[in-house]
């Protein structure tokens, strides 16, 4: 049995140590939140927060995650789908006021990824985005409105 | 392949608008078509096939509607709620959707199956949708005229409920006593409120399923999850199509967690505990395959003998005037060839499906476009009647023609994998598998002649397209092929309307040749993907007609608003783009413009971009603003969303786009060699609507075509360089990384 530690719980889970947090999220732990995308870090869909870190899920093992702390999109809103807006993270909000998204498939990733932009950086330029987000894939076009997205929350969560 | 919900269906449905579930109502529909509300163009396939529309009430005052139509991106369940909620007066925090099962009722008015596909959705759900939503209202007031005693006219309706004229409100759920005590039934015609009283259509509004999209609560087909479900990974042949002579699975099975592995048609599936178990085991299995001959395909090959077919005669597609003559007599004639390779779909959630199958029933729950022909594939595949096979549709990942899989291929590997299981099995197909899988858009060869009168003007066109037919020997065959000839073969090059697609270029040029060669099916899955025949047809069109305005010495726009003249649509868009692109600026040095135009299921669509070019061919996309009729607007938000995507795709595809066969072998594998557009690559996209009564038309798909050769033209126009192979990063020019 290995031990984790998601989104504010410690999990058991029979699994071999080589398993990638990814599979051990979404088969384990059902959490379908954090997608698949590619398996070897090309794509961004499966980014979840190691340790408040941005951290691809399909490229790291269970047994190197140890007693760090995973965040997954599913632990960002607090009462959510249909809450109030107030109950979504900003970012989430900002998503929703942008409409960013198509088929939504990538966007869990696309959303971790800004989250841990806007925790380390919060105002965060056009180039500071470009190279947040060039390693996370949408192949429905929505980069655009992305953009828009992470501007707008970086702005209410300046209080701007 | 329009025509088979019959009459039968429609009146054998309205019989059945009853109560179900207790406390809960479902209203079913069917509307006489009428004519004048119909886009002209579909008017013939129309008649007959209008869709039901199911609108849930609950005793809870949710409101369900039954979506028909799938969701992948396309924003259609959206729209299709606008469209009811624009009749009735809903509560848009209790409305609620499900995926429409598969029942002839719920078939598409315009294919007469169950598929979302050509860009028709919204065209297709524009009357009934409404209609249903009209015809609940006015159940709802006629119930609760019953309930209080007081003329339905005294009645008004605030969204969720009917109001009384001394102000008493009653729930719409509440109702459902009345209606059941009283076997009400809806209407048989209503009238809907005329586009100047719209107050939800033509606003933009945001998407319906938008927060389960940012919560990570939405279920896609690959989030499905059953109990004791158990998940497969497929060894597939390094040569699509090849079968499994054997295999040993020796390692695979002693490895923790490895239930099974067995041979099904795809290849080897293993099936695991979970995903991670069965993929890593599969990748331990060693099979002898037998590739039947495929492996000695190549597309290098193909290139070389669809070269040489495109300089002999093929099937007339369209002949007007007399362009061989012409182009025999004319002082100088233009010739170039066209290269377009195969290209894979890649859809951001790979291909996957879950199945349970039983001694008498097959359960299935997948992202699909088009269960109908799904589903008699799987009860043809287990010896079952239709209605013991029932498919659970979930939202998509993204789809780009992919989910309409007319072989049902990642729908059947999971029911074979599945039967003989007592436990339901979830397949997943790696991205190496997704990208390898067989299904592509055809690699095409389009060799193009032309000639041009004194003026300057297009004389003569002579466009020969080869390629692998998408149709031929399917159950499309022959509403798709006319006389031979695949209609998406020559789909966006034809000036007279052709088949069932009722538009042309819009252009006139006064003799017109098209001919088609359709080489053999072999190697591939020829399969439609995002706009399909324009995809390369566009790509060839646009690029050579640049050529002759170049020879012509002729602005490129001006030269498409010469020849659209007599197309009032296309006449509107081009010169609004010719505007709002700011298209008779000047330009800086190494800075180049470039047009395309087109017309895909009826709407006619602009495209104008800016680029810059440094010395070593390296490029970056600056601007690209667009210009698209799509008759009504419905949800010009989400208009705005599909002209970006389709720009993106379009532009990923010409700028990187190729699947190369090497021995049979597909050599691309995942992103790093089948490079997807990134973040900061994506031009700014500057989307205008043209303001329209027309009827509603298509508008996913639209954007896909023009991106590329406007992009190809306007990097000739700053470097002098044409590109008529792709994709770019082939030929010269490199999309800044
Ligand atoms: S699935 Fe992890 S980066 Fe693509
Ligand atoms: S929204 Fe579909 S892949 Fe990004």
């Amino acid at each position: 049995m290995l031990k984790i530690h998601v989104n504010g719980q410690s999990h058991e889970v029979d699994a071999s140590p080589d398993t990638p947090l990814l599979w051990i999220l979404r088969d384990h732990l059902h959490l379908t939140g954090t997608k698949y995308g590619c398996g070897v870090s090309l794509c961004g869909a499966c980014t979840v927060h190691v340790d408040g870190k941005a951290t691809r899920s399909c490229a790291i093992p269970i047994a190197a995650i140890g007693n760090q702390k995973v965040r997954t999109i599913e632990d960002l809103a607090t009462n959510a789908p249909g809450a109030e807006a107030t109950d979504y993270h900003p970012a989430q909000a900002a998503w929703l006021a942008e409409d960013v998204a198509q088929c939504g498939y990538c966007q869990s990733g696309q959303i971790m990824a800004a989250v841990a932009l806007l925790d380390s950086n919060p105002a965060p330029t056009d180039a500071d985005i470009d190279s947040a987000m060039a390693g996370h894939v949408c192949r429905c076009g929505t980069y655009q409105k992305i953009r828009a997205a992470i501007h707008r929350a970086a702005k209410q969560q300046r209080g701007i | 392949m329009a025509n088979s919900v019959t009459d039968n269906s429609r009146r054998r449905f309205l019989k059945r608008s009853t109560l179900l579930a207790s406390g809960s109502l479902l209203v079913g529909f069917q509307i006489p078509v009428q004519a004048a509300n119909k886009p002209a163009a579909y008017q013939d396939s129309l008649t007959s096939l209008m869709a039901d529309a199911f609108i849930r009430i609950d005793s809870d005052n949710t409101v369900t509607l039954l979506m028909n139509h799938a969701e992948f991106g396309n924003g259609v369940y959206t729209s299709m709620a606008m469209m009811v909620a624009e009749e009735l007066d809903i509560d848009w925090q209790l409305l609620r959707w499900e995926a429409a099962p598969t029942e002839p009722r719920y078939y598409s008015p315009i294919f007469g199956e169950y598929l979302t596909a050509g860009s028709v959705s919204t065209a297709g759900a524009f009357i009934p949708m409404r209609t249903a939503g009209a015809k609940t209202q006015a159940l709802l007031l006629q119930a609760a005229s019953l309930f209080w005693q007081t003329p339905a006219t005294s009645l008004t309706t605030r969204p969720g409920q009917v109001v009384h004229p001394d102000g008493r409100r009653v729930n719409y759920g509440d109702l459902l006593p009345v209606i059941r005590d009283h076997r009400l039934q809806a209407p048989e015609t209503v009238t809907l409120k005329a586009a100047k009283d719209f107050k939800i259509l033509g606003q933009s509004q945001k998407r319906l399923e938008g927060a389960e999209k940012v919560t990570g609560e939405a279920i896609f087909g690959i989030d499905v999850k059953r109990p004791n479900m158990i998940y497969g990974s497929v060894v597939r042949p390094p040569v699509y199509g090849s079968k499994v002579v054997r295999f040993n699975a020796d390692q695979a099975l002693s490895m923790p967690g490895v239930i099974k592995a067995k041979a099904i048609a795809a290849g080897v599936v293993v099936l695991a505990r979970d995903y991670w178990t069965a993929q890593k085991a599969a990748k331990t299995i060693q099979v002898t395959w037998d590739d039947g001959g495929l492996g000695v395909l190549s597309t290098e090959r193909f290139l070389d003998d669809y070269r040489a077919l495109s300089n002999s005669p093929g099937m007339l597609a369209e002949d007007i005037g007399n362009a061989l003559e012409v182009t025999a007599a004319a002082e100088t004639v233009f010739e170039s060839v066209y290269e377009m390779p195969y290209l894979a779909h890649a859809t951001m959630e790979p291909m996957n499906c879950t199945a349970q199958v039983n001694a008498d029933h097959c359960e299935i729950w997948v992202g699909t476009q088009y269960q109908s022909n799904d589903r008699t594939l799987v009860a043809r595949l287990l010896g079952f009647k239709e209605e013991q096979v029932t498919i659970h549709r979930t939202l998509m990942g993204g789809t780009f023609g992919r989910r309409a899989s007319k072989t049902a291929d990642f729908i059947t590997d999971a029911v074979e994998a599945a039967k003989g299981e007592t436990v339901p099995v979830q397949i997943i197909w790696s991205r190496e598998e997704d990208i390898r899988g067989g299904h592509y858009r055809p690699l095409f060869v389009h060799r193009m002649r032309g000639s041009l009168d004194d003026q300057g003007y297009p004389e003569a066109w002579h466009q020969t397209a080869v390629g692998q037919s998408i149709m031929q020997n399917t159950k499309h065959d022959p509403a798709y092929m006319v006389n031979g000839i695949d209609i998406y073969s020559v789909d966006g090059c034809l000036q007279n309307p052709f088949g069932v697609f009722p538009y042309g270029t819009s252009y006139q040029i006064p003799n017109h040749r098209v001919e088609s060669h359709n080489p053999p099916k072999v190697g591939v899955h020829p399969h439609e993907w995002r706009a399909v025949g324009h995809t390369h047809t566009g790509i060839a069109y646009e690029c050579f007609l640049d050529e002759l305005a170049f020879h012509g010495k002729k602005d490129p726009l001006s030269l498409r608003q010469h020849l659209a003249r007599d197309h009032d649509r296309m006449s509107a868009v081009l010169a609004r783009l010719r505007i709002e692109a700011n298209w008779d600026a000047p330009l800086s040095a190494g800075r180049g413009r470039g047009v395309a135009a087109r017309i895909y299921s009826i709407s006619p669509i602009a495209q104008a971009v800016e680029v810059s070019v440094s010395g070593d061919g390296t490029f970056t996309v600056d601007k690209v603003v667009c210009v698209v009729d799509c008759g009504f607007a419905v949800n010009p938000l989400g208009i705005e969303a599909q002209i970006q995507g389709g720009v993106m795709l379009g532009l990923n595809a010409v700028a990187y786009g190729a699947i190369d066969m090497v021995d049979g072998q597909v050599q691309q594998s995942n992103f790093h060699d089948y490079r997807p557009l990134r973040f900061h690559q994506m031009p700014e996209v500057e989307v205008h609507i043209i303001q329209s009564d027309a009827a509603p038309t298509g508008v996913g798909e639209q954007a896909t075509t023009p991106i590329a050769p406007a992009v190809a033209n306007a990097l000739f126009n700053a470097t002098g360089r044409r590109v008529r192979q792709f994709p770019l990063d082939r030929h010269g020019f490199t999309l800044k990384a």
